[in-house]
């Protein structure tokens, strides 16, 4: 088999895999190799559904002993096999390297005799690249949950990141569409990498340039919309790995039916994208703005509201804050406001202590006001010629993506062509967001 | 602020130029309609002035602005430079003025006309710096690493040092085609110099099978079900493509970044 079948078949398997982020580690080269790392990490293209490639991902081998439901590769699936030697996988990596394609590599494997062989496999490779040919790049490695924990301690002094992935996000799932698998194989390696992560950092204190392990941190990844598991299970889950295992991030991927197994939604149920897109918005709350889960969702209400993003739902919910003062706002609270992120606040904070901010003036510095004029006063004044209606609120605060939503749910409606059709925000939209989930 | 008078300095387009052009301007207590390099066409009626470089202007203003303004304001100037804002050089003086009469608080003052417009430029050229480190395409040839970036800034100086370390055993040049510039490494020396009608060797067997390889997988990797054109232009701008390998097809008309 040549090497461009072997690349295509597994990439084609890697594909599902949704970590592709090469951030988190700031590494010059030592000068006698190739490759640094860049800690805001560096997407070198975007294919054709829109996803960044920052690094070249790809199986070791799509070979795997396990048959769980809902992956490709599973065992009972009919389907072409390859396996790179770890030679091969280290020259095709450096030279696409050369040349900018990627920023490194992100190495997964299904599980060829069994998970030690396996790991030892993937060391082999990352062996030939850092010390053969001494790449200071980034590599992501997958944790092989099974393995050896000696395994992956020399797996972890070789990657900048390590992954294992929850897939699927209660016990219940897991049962059901993996049985060779349970939470506590999964959990386990990855209590490994955060128990060796927090014993590096000691060590890194006692002595200098002692080796690290997995810098970068880890994450992991579930599959939305394969089992019924609510909004709020997710992202409690994912909450709580954040605190318990110190997780970098979580990735949530919409489930893409590769399978007819009944157990699994039908093959033609389009991947739930919005879902996957509320969580992600929902996961950002969490990391960046201040927010508790428990804010987001409770369990009444389990699900998003598919209409308009977490914060606005939860802003909309709580209009007693609002509106705010942007002159005397505190940061947090800047950070609350729809429409206002934390490039706009610090920006805030910054021109205010110059002077009075007007909505001139916040335009300029780029804060868009299309949902935030809403939520905010500037100067003890509503904006200019704000006229609040029922109508055009909604039309500013609901996503483009929430009324294709809506308008896929609904039946279609027939009406008279006019020349200055614009959508009017119908009956039900208004009830959705006026109700709004929590 | 100095009184507007109806003279248009020229200058020689170096950033000492610049320099000297605004010490020219402190010491008449005035300020210029524009100020323009000398091969540039004139665009208004008024009388040039040419103002000769001079090396001790320059380098007094150049101390001042870190010691009066702050070091953010020096590298702001230093990065409008490299833009290509349209009027640079008056935009900067005028920020020059009013820094150097408010001090450091200048640069806070982000609702400020001038502040607004060339901290404006330094993003669009910061973004810009980062969309090369990430859309440049090397072609490996022998020993050498050649790519042809077409920026609207002058980003050669910016990606420079990102390049010098990713890759400080290969020799490799850069070659900027807008700004007739190009960016050459060999180990452990680097050097900017102006090139004109650089041309690429034609790939040999070895490259264009590493492209064919990067094609494979940048087709490969896609899901299908999640198609989103939209979403990659956006992250992905069609303005880089032409420089890409994974857009660059052989002659297979109407295939061109279809990916699907």
């Amino acid at each position: 088999m040549d090497l461009f079948e072997k690349l295509k078949i597994l990439s084609d398997s890697a594909k599902y895999d949704v970590a592709c982020t090469s951030s988190g580690v700031d590494r010059k080269n030592g000068k006698d190799g190739i490759g640094n790392a860049a800690a805001c990490g560096i997407c070198h293209t975007f294919s054709a559904d829109g996803r960044c490639v920052s690094l070249l991902k790809v199986l070791l081998t799509n070979v795997c002993v396990y048959d769980c439901a809902y992956c490709v590769n599973r065992r009972s699936n009919d389907l072409p096999r390859a396996a790179f030697t770890p030679r091969e996988l280290a020259d095709l990596t450096i030279e696409f390297y050369r040349r900018n394609y990627i920023e490194g590599l992100f190495l997964s494997s299904g599980v060829m005799k069994n998970p030690d062989y396996t790991c030892e496999q993937m060391i082999k490779t990352l062996e030939i690249l850092r010390n053969e040919y001494r790449f200071f790049g980034y590599i992501h490695a997958k944790a092989i949950p099974g393995a050896d924990e000696a395994l992956l301690q020399r797996l972890g002094m070789l990657a900048d990141r390590m992954s294992v992935n929850i897939e699927l996000p209660s016990q219940k799932s897991l049962n059901r569409l993996a049985p060779d698998k349970s939470k506590t194989s999964i959990l386990k390696p990855m209590g490994f990498i955060s128990g060796r992560l927090r014993e590096n950092k000691r060590e890194l204190i006692k002595y200098q340039h002692a080796p690290k392990f997995v810098p970068a941190g880890q994450s992991t990844q579930m599959i939305i919309g394969a089992t019924p598991d609510t909004d709020y299970q997710i992202l409690n889950l994912s909450s709580a790995l954040y605190q318990k295992y110190r997780l970098k991030r979580v990735f949530f991927s919409a489930y893409m039916p590769v399978s007819t197994n009944p157990l699994l939604p039908a093959a033609d149920t389009p991947p739930p994208l919005l879902r996957e897109h509320r969580l992600y918005q929902a996961d950002w709350l969490l990391r960046f703005y201040g927010f508790k889960a428990e804010e987001l969702l409770d369990e009444e209400h389990p699900h998003f509201n598919p209409l308009i993003d977490p914060k606005c739902n939860w802003a909309l919910n709580h209009m007693e804050l609002f509106p705010i003062e942007v002159q005397t706002a505190p940061y947090e609270m800047l950070l609350r406001v729809p429409g206002i992120g934390v490039t706009s606040a610090k920006r805030i904070i910054t021109a205010r202590k110059a002077g009075t901010l007007s909505y001139a003036g916040l335009k300029k510095i780029g804060v868009v006001l299309k949902r935030a004029q809403y939520f905010i006063i500037a100067g003890g004044k509503l904006a200019d010629g704000l006229h609040i209606t029922q109508d055009g609120m909604l039309r500013s605060l609901i996503s483009q993506q929430g009324l294709d939503y809506v308008s896929r749910q609904l039946p279609q409606q027939y009406e008279q062509l006019s020349l200055f059709s614009d959508h009017k925000i119908g009956d039900m939209e208004v009830r959705a967001c006026l109700q709004a989930k929590m | 602020m100095f009184a507007g008078k109806n003279v248009v300095y020229e200058y020689d387009g170096t950033f000492d130029g610049f320099f000297s052009c605004v010490f020219e301007s402190f010491q008449n207590k005035e300020t210029p309609v524009d100020i323009r390099r000398f091969d540039q066409p004139q665009q208004t009626l008024d009388p040039a002035r040419f103002i000769a470089t001079n090396a001790s202007h320059a380098a007094r203003v150049q101390k001042a602005i870190p010691q009066k303004i702050g070091r953010g304001a020096g590298l702001l100037v230093r990065d409008a430079f490299l833009t290509f804002l349209p009027q640079k050089e008056l935009h900067m003086l005028r920020f020059l003025q009013a820094g150097f009469a408010a001090g450091p608080g200048i640069l806070r003052n982000l609702t400020d006309d001038t502040v607004c417009t060339l901290q404006k430029a330094q993003r669009h050229l910061y973004n810009e710096s980062h969309r090369f480190k990430q859309f440049i395409r090397f072609s490996a040839t022998e020993k050498v690493l050649s790519a042809v970036i077409r920026p609207r800034n002058q980003v050669l100086p910016l990606i420079a040092p990102h390049f010098i370390d990713r890759y400080p055993l290969e020799s490799f040049l850069i070659y900027d085609e807008t700004n007739g510039m190009a960016l050459v490494y060999r180990p452990r020396q680097a050097a900017i110099i102006p090139v004109d009608n650089f041309v690429m060797d034609q790939p040999d067997e070895t490259e264009q099978m590493y492209r064919q390889l990067w094609r494979e997988y940048y087709d490969t990797i896609a899901i299908e079900e999640r198609y989103n054109p939209k979403c990659r232009m956006s992250h992905m701008p069609k303005r880089y493509w032409d420089n890409m390998t994974e857009f660059c097809r052989p002659a297979r008309p109407g295939l061109r970044g279809a990916a699907r």
